[in-house]
């Protein structure tokens, strides 16, 4: 049985995290070495390296301190840099969560602000760990989809298994986020026609015209050199696999990062910036598009992959899906799922798909994923900006 | 509609004009595909695909029953289809398999 800690919004997380978050690159190393003592017991290191003001980025820290799993907060400033961490401390001590605000400069430096973190962390876990969980429901859930190092294989099995288990979650209401609008060119017009509202699927649509627009002026799809290596050979060969990991549920609606979903269904996330084009790829590597799933509000992350990533997150768990049976036998140790032995007759999408649906129930029972066992916090936080959704982008009350 | 085509050669979809191998087919094998003998020239890796049929240049490629891209040549049935062949509609497919032939060290 799941179950949760129930955090004064009323939402549940299925981890009791501790952030530090960084507020400029050069408060990384303190803030990692704050966290060095505790990385085996739950604590994460999060942050933004940018001197310049960013309101996607200040609202992205917003979301994830203030996320489910998470349970306090630390934050590591420099002294000098442009973010408003008052405005982040504040929101974080809102929210219910103990939070304190490190300033290397007033502290004292590397030593003293080192010493401070550590004491802040071990006094915090002592408090976090004597928590006492909650039955948690499935309509409580939260998951995100990402796939990353894909081949010809990822369509055929670990895609589609996700969308089984996306449409198991669905039913039993929790909310579900399928994303990259970049790796669905070419699907805008089938998954248009699954929109709950015609005007839905107009957002949807113009989604991924404005994907193609982007990456067509920066010269290159959301398309790696190893997908080429795994037999996939172009963006919208690439986009028709990636899109079955939505399943076959209705999509109720379209939200941006740090959006959380107001209810259960199936929702799509853009991740491309608005406007005209600036500050570079839309997300520069799979962990951005993790780092924008989890701060929409996902408990645990389905990440499917052929060529074989092992990546991980800080604050929400990583099931990694293996679609390709060969890197399945080379990277078992980083796999939580075998869905390419569907392409060796040993299985179905169904069962596949079930198995991971009971994964992820488990994750809030206890168990935990390979990435989450092996140390993988990956992070990334870049520049980007966005409008506000439109008042059709989610379904009416 | 996959009549008389090695086991390990996937129809995803009955429009398609490629398969989808689902284990790697070693160079020189003799394969059946859609009723006629097919020597591989290369290893067909895992997740690769393969004309199911002729394909004409300029033609669109199906699989999962959708246009995947044009074929930039004719492509002869039986024949590995990928980006010498093959090209997006959308955006040009960035890839290292001229540089891994230059420059590698067989890895």
């Amino acid at each position: 049985m799941m179950q949760g800690y129930l955090r004064a919004d009323g939402r549940k997380g299925i981890r009791n995290t501790i952030v530090v978050g960084y507020l400029v690159e050069c408060a990384h190393h303190v803030a990692r070495e704050i966290a060095l003592p505790f990385r085996d017991s739950g604590v994460h290191v999060i942050g933004f390296p940018g001197c310049y003001p960013n309101s996607y980025a200040e609202q992205m820290m917003q979301r994830l301190c203030t996320h489910p799993n998470v349970g306090a907060v630390l934050l590591v400033s420099l002294g000098c840099e442009s973010f408003n961490k008052y405005r982040l401390e504040q929101t974080v001590r809102e929210s219910g969560r103990p939070v304190k605000t490190i300033v290397i400069q007033a502290t004292g430096g590397t030593r003293k602000s080192i010493a401070e973190g550590n004491a802040f962390i071990a006094e915090q876990r002592a408090v976090l760990d004597a928590m006492e969980p909650v039955p948690m429901a499935v309509h409580e859930l939260v998951i995100g989809t990402v796939c990353g190092g894909s081949d010809g294989t990822s369509g055929i099995t670990g895609n589609p298994a996700a969308g089984r288990a996306f449409d198991m979650l669905v039913d039993d209401g929790a909310a579900c986020i399928f994303e990259e609008t970049g790796e669905l060119i070419g699907c805008e017009h089938i998954m248009a026609a699954r929109a709950v509202t015609p005007e839905l699927g107009e957002v949807l649509e113009e989604s991924v015209a404005k994907a193609a627009r982007y990456y067509a002026t920066l010269g290159y799809g959301s398309f790696a050199a190893g997908n080429a290596e795994g037999g996939l050979t172009t963006i919208e060969e690439k986009s028709m696999g990636a899109y079955a990991k939505s399943g076959a549920s209705p999509i109720s609606g379209l939200i941006k990062p740090g959006d959380i979903p107001p209810r259960g269904g199936l929702y799509l996330l853009d991740v491309v910036p608005d406007g005209e084009v600036r500050w570079g790829f839309p997300n520069i590597n799979d962990n951005a598009e993790i780092a924008e799933l989890i701060a929409c509000g996902s408990h645990a992350i389905l990440f499917v992959t052929g060529r074989g990533s092992v990546v991980g997150s800080a604050i929400s768990p990583v099931i990694k899906i293996c679609a390709n049976p060969d890197t399945f036998r080379r990277m078992a140790d980083d796999m939580d799922v075998d869905a390419g032995r569907i392409l060796e007759g040993d299985g179905t999408l169904d069962e596949v798909g079930r198995e991971i649906r009971d994964l992820v129930l488990d994750l809030g029972a206890g168990g935990k994923t390979k990435s989450e066992d092996l140390g993988h916090q990956e992070f990334i936080l870049t520049y980007k900006s966005f409008e506000p959704i439109g008042p059709s982008c989610l379904p009416a009350a | 509609m996959n009549g008389d085509t090695d086991r390990r050669l996937l129809l995803l979809d009955a429009a398609d004009n490629v398969l989808i191998a689902t284990a790697r087919i070693r160079a020189e094998e003799t394969i059946m595909v859609a009723g006629n003998p097919v020597v591989l020239a290369a290893d067909l890796p895992i997740g690769h695909k393969l004309a199911r049929r002729a394909i004409s240049s300029g033609e669109k490629v199906f699989k999962y029953g959708a246009p995947i891209g044009s074929a930039t040549e004719d492509i002869g049935a039986g024949a590995h289809v990928h980006v010498h062949n093959l090209k997006s509609d959308y955006t040009p497919t960035y890839h290292l398999e001229d540089e891994r032939a230059k420059h590698g060290s067989g890895t």
